[in-house]
């Protein structure tokens, strides 16, 4: 993505590579599913990572989101998104399941 | 006219008009896409708190299906791919292949939400509905809140398919369907979310 927000990229190519990437990161962990051939705890981590990774993939090679391509503003927007959505989506768990367990124990 | 403004008009093949005007648009769609992030990821909040409380109801396991799940993140991921082919052929300014991948992207978002119409009557049907539990309210409200995102996603392409056909690929237009492409990339990654905390969780 360029300052314009027009499309630039010409070439299928990074497509292709991110298609070829979130097929992976989506078929280990649906695969792990599937067999349950590792321990519940270890699943889930696999999935985690697996979907913070391919994120990243579809931010790069779908969205087009660069440290030097895209706009500065844009950046500090999503960086600013992500710092919101840690303090409320971490502050949410935390007091709920405390509360949760002050109650129940 | 001037004599400058035709030139540039005739070179490009556009109208001239000021980029400044689509650098504040592209902005001011980021900044939604930001804000929508943070609502989707509330949303995502509530359900990792509510999933527990089915309220003697059927949980995760028993209401979803892996391969229900694997075809729609099949659909979505395709979806995604095939918009992005779109924006290659609008930056080699081929029309009749934007339109092309346009209508297969938007085929493949109605086949999703096919799957997902299949998923939500099913369990309705079965007393699975979002009055049962905390859970399936969270469940319904977060992943109902994406397809009703997606529903939106393809009504846009079939309103810029028109637009393509009408006015061509002008810069208005392609302003237009690179905003639809970063919304409907978006939607993929809110997807990639729902399958790692909901489908996959769930069925473990």
């Amino acid at each position: 993505m360029d300052v314009s927000g027009l499309p630039v990229e010409r070439s299928i190519r990074p497509y292709l590579i991110g298609l070829t990437l979130a097929v992976i990161l989506t078929a280990i962990p649906f695969a792990l599913v599937a067999t349950g051939a590792l321990a519940r705890f270890t699943t889930i981590v696999i999935i985690a990572v697996a979907a913070i990774i391919q994120i990243l993939v579809h931010l790069g090679f779908f969205l087009h989101i660069g440290f030097r391509s895209t706009p500065r503003e844009n950046l500090v927007a999503m960086a600013f998104a992500v710092v919101l959505i840690f303090f409320m989506v971490g502050g949410t768990l935390w007091i709920i399941f405390d509360l949760y367990h002050r109650m129940m124990v | 006219m001037t004599a400058g403004a035709a030139t540039v008009s005739a070179a490009v093949g556009r109208t001239p008009v000021p980029v400044e005007e689509y650098e504040e648009k592209a902005f001011g769609f980021w900044l939604y896409l930001m804000s929508d992030a943070i609502i989707f990821s509330l949303l995502f909040a509530t359900y990792v708190v509510m999933v527990g409380n089915t309220a003697g109801g059927p949980s995760g396991k028993e209401l979803f299906s892996l391969q229900r799940a694997a075809g729609e993140t099949t659909l979505l991921l395709l979806s995604s791919s095939t918009f992005g082919f779109a924006s290659v052929e609008l930056a080699r300014q081929n029309k009749s292949r934007v339109l092309l991948w346009l209508l297969v992207t938007a085929l493949l978002g109605a086949g999703f939400l096919f799957l997902e119409y299949h998923e939500f009557s099913g369990m309705i049907a079965q007393g699975a509905g979002p009055d049962r539990s905390g859970f399936l309210s969270a469940f319904f409200t977060l992943v109902g809140t994406h397809g009703l995102h997606v529903s939106i996603g393809i009504l846009w392409i079939l309103v810029m398919l028109g637009q393509v056909l009408v006015k061509g690929l002008t810069l208005p237009v392609a302003s237009r369907l690179a905003r639809l492409g970063l919304f409907w990339h978006f939607l993929d990654i809110i997807w990639v979310a729902i399958f790692s905390v909901v489908y996959l969780p769930g069925l473990l």
